[in-house]
């Protein structure tokens, strides 16, 4: 074993030996001094999905959220420098983890969440300029043939569970919502200017949404969206609306394009 | 250094010389942080520059980049990479690498500065700055990294000596000895960080002033400052952690007074990463830094102080 693999395994794992060959001064304990090492890399990592999670957090308390993240960290290290996007998978894990399994909610909370820091740093996209969009209009016989580019942001996210409700509750007085905790929620995820948004949307809007980013024409993407609904779910949640998608498309400056 | 070894020094083409750089003044700068941004656009503070950590800037828009470019509108800019892991066993990572270019090539910064410790291996980051022994293999690994890292940054690098907590039985050199031969092998340039050197001393029993006038301190282009974390190891010997959490220590202040008589003036960094105050206090630190480069204060430390 190389050194730094030594010392790899040494560091998740505080009932690993010591990697080989460390020395101290004055004869201390080396695994009093080594035992430093092992704590900056657990709970920087740790605090860092604290900073990503603050909502799971205080959703399972920071005890229990601590054991999860220090299970995290040991499981799935980061693979890369860039911290911005460490808790991929975080959501996956808890769903796997007997410690999360009191909050059912919490893998969706937790790609609520990630959704929310992966909109914060998306690429930029200027809004569509006014004068392309009134031409557009002018001309409502060609609408739904056209493709609309959407800002690099946005994101879709459904759950059976109330996570939308949990999420904006907490952005207050962290007062718990007064929803029912089982209800099917969605939502979109979006930066508008350095705000990232978090809006109630239907799960039909969702399926709108990801059409269009999946280069779907505006008139194949409602129909995509509203089809879904045939198969007989009447839960509000599934029902599409494409005034109040275009509306948010319009006044969030979501829409970067029309051809 | 002997004046042959100093000929030697090979320095990548267009790079900025030794000593105080174009672009970043001789003043006390802090480090940028998002929660700062406002009152520094707003209330314009006086300070030398700003520096940021490259990895926390390589994201693909949004308010981070905003930001960075309208303080890099108004004040000279450093940027500080904390993942290149030049003191890997492993290849270094040429995404990452052509990341840091990237950024590099978008903010033209007056300096760049890395670490002399390793963060990466077998494809995992382990986000903290960890040590590597003193001895020739290490030295020729760390050289060719250098050397790459320069050559496709384009750019002279900082390297920064690091703060530690144990030592290796295997090393042969001092890290004087090593950080010398690794300016004068790849000429790169010191990145002084006068809180790492009194902390490893401490924790390794060494002489710090021994140690600083070992260095290459001709080579300094930029100063450390930051707080030190007081633990007691297992012999009852102080036990010091490089927290970056606190106010710079009273002997850190002298140390840093005593370096800036050897070489003058020389951009200077408080570092405040945990804990992080308020920007008048983060401010009332620099100015103190700004005295001491002004020459007009004095360190304030220690009774007595340090003799130069």
């Amino acid at each position: 074993m190389s050194g730094h693999a030594a010392w790899c395994t040494a560091l998740l794992d505080p009932d690993r030996d010591l990697p080989p060959g460390l020395t101290t001064w004055n004869g201390s304990d080396p695994a009093q001094r080594f035992a430093v090492y092992r704590n900056n890399v657990t709970v920087s990592l740790m605090e860092a999905l604290a900073d990503t999670f603050p909502v799971c957090q205080a959703s399972v308390g920071e005890p229990r959220f601590r054991d999860l993240a220090r299970d995290f960290v040991r499981a799935h290290p980061p693979r890369s420098p860039v911290l911005a996007r460490y808790g991929q998978g975080f959501a996956e894990f808890a769903a796997a983890s007997t410690l999360a399994a009191p909050w059912p909610y919490l893998p969706d909370l937790a790609r609520l969440e990630l959704a929310c820091l992966d909109a914060l740093h998306a690429a930029d996209a200027p809004p569509l300029d006014p004068d392309t969009l009134t031409a557009a209009l002018a001309r409502p016989e060609t609408l739904p043939a056209l493709r609309l580019g959407l800002h690099p942001s946005l994101k879709t996210l459904d759950s059976p569970f109330a996570v939308v409700s949990r999420w904006a509750a907490q952005q207050g007085d962290g007062a718990p919502p007064a929803i029912d905790p089982g209800r099917p929620e969605s939502a979109w995820v979006l930066r508008r200017g350095r705000a990232v948004l978090v809006l109630p949307m239907s799960a039909g809007d969702g399926r709108f949404a990801r059409a269009l980013q999946a280069g779907a024409t505006l008139g194949e993407a409602a129909a995509t969206a509203a089809a879904d609904e045939s198969g007989g779910d009447p839960d509000a949640a599934g029902g599409f609306d494409l005034t109040r998608c275009l509306a948010v498309l319009l006044r969030e400056h979501v829409l970067t394009g029309i051809t | 250094m002997s004046s042959a070894r100093e000929q030697a020094i090979r320095t990548p083409a267009g790079a900025p010389g030794p000593g105080p750089h174009p672009g970043l003044p001789p003043r006390a700068g802090v480090g940028l942080k998002p929660a700062h941004v406002q009152a520094i656009l707003e209330g314009a503070p006086d300070l030398g520059f700003f520096e940021v950590h490259a990895e926390n800037y390589l994201v693909a828009g949004g308010p981070m980049h905003t930001d960075l470019t309208r303080i890099a509108e108004r004040y000279p800019l450093s940027i500080h990479g904390v993942g290149l892991s030049i003191g890997g066993e492993d290849p270094l990572d040429p995404d990452h690498l052509r990341a840091l270019r990237g950024l590099l090539d978008r903010y033209q910064p007056a300096l760049f500065s890395e670490h002399l410790a390793w963060s990466t291996h077998g494809g995992v980051f382990w986000n903290d700055l960890l040590p590597v022994p003193y001895d020739q293999a290490t030295l020729n690994r760390v050289c060719a990294h250098l050397d790459q890292a320069q050559d496709t940054l384009g750019r002279r690098i900082l390297l920064e000596n690091p703060a530690t907590y144990v030592e290796f039985a295997d090393s042969t050199l001092s890290e004087a000895e090593f950080v010398s031969a690794l300016v004068a092998r790849t000429g790169c340039g010191l990145l002084l960080d006068v809180n790492n050197a009194y902390v490893s001393c401490t924790n390794h029993g060494r002489d710090v002033l021994g140690y600083l006038a070992a260095l290459p301190l001709a080579q300094v282009g930029e100063i450390h400052l930051a707080g030190f974390h007081r633990e007691t190891d297992s012999a009852g010997d102080s036990l010091l952690i490089d927290s970056h959490g606190s106010a710079v220590d009273a002997a850190v202040w002298d140390l840093y007074a005593w370096t800036l008589a050897r070489l003058g003036p020389q951009p200077t960094l408080i570092e405040w990463d945990n804990d992080i105050p308020a920007f008048d206090r983060l401010q009332a630190e620099a100015r103190r830094a700004d005295r001491l480069l002004a020459g007009l204060g004095t360190a304030g430390g220690t009774a007595g102080g340090i003799a130069a």
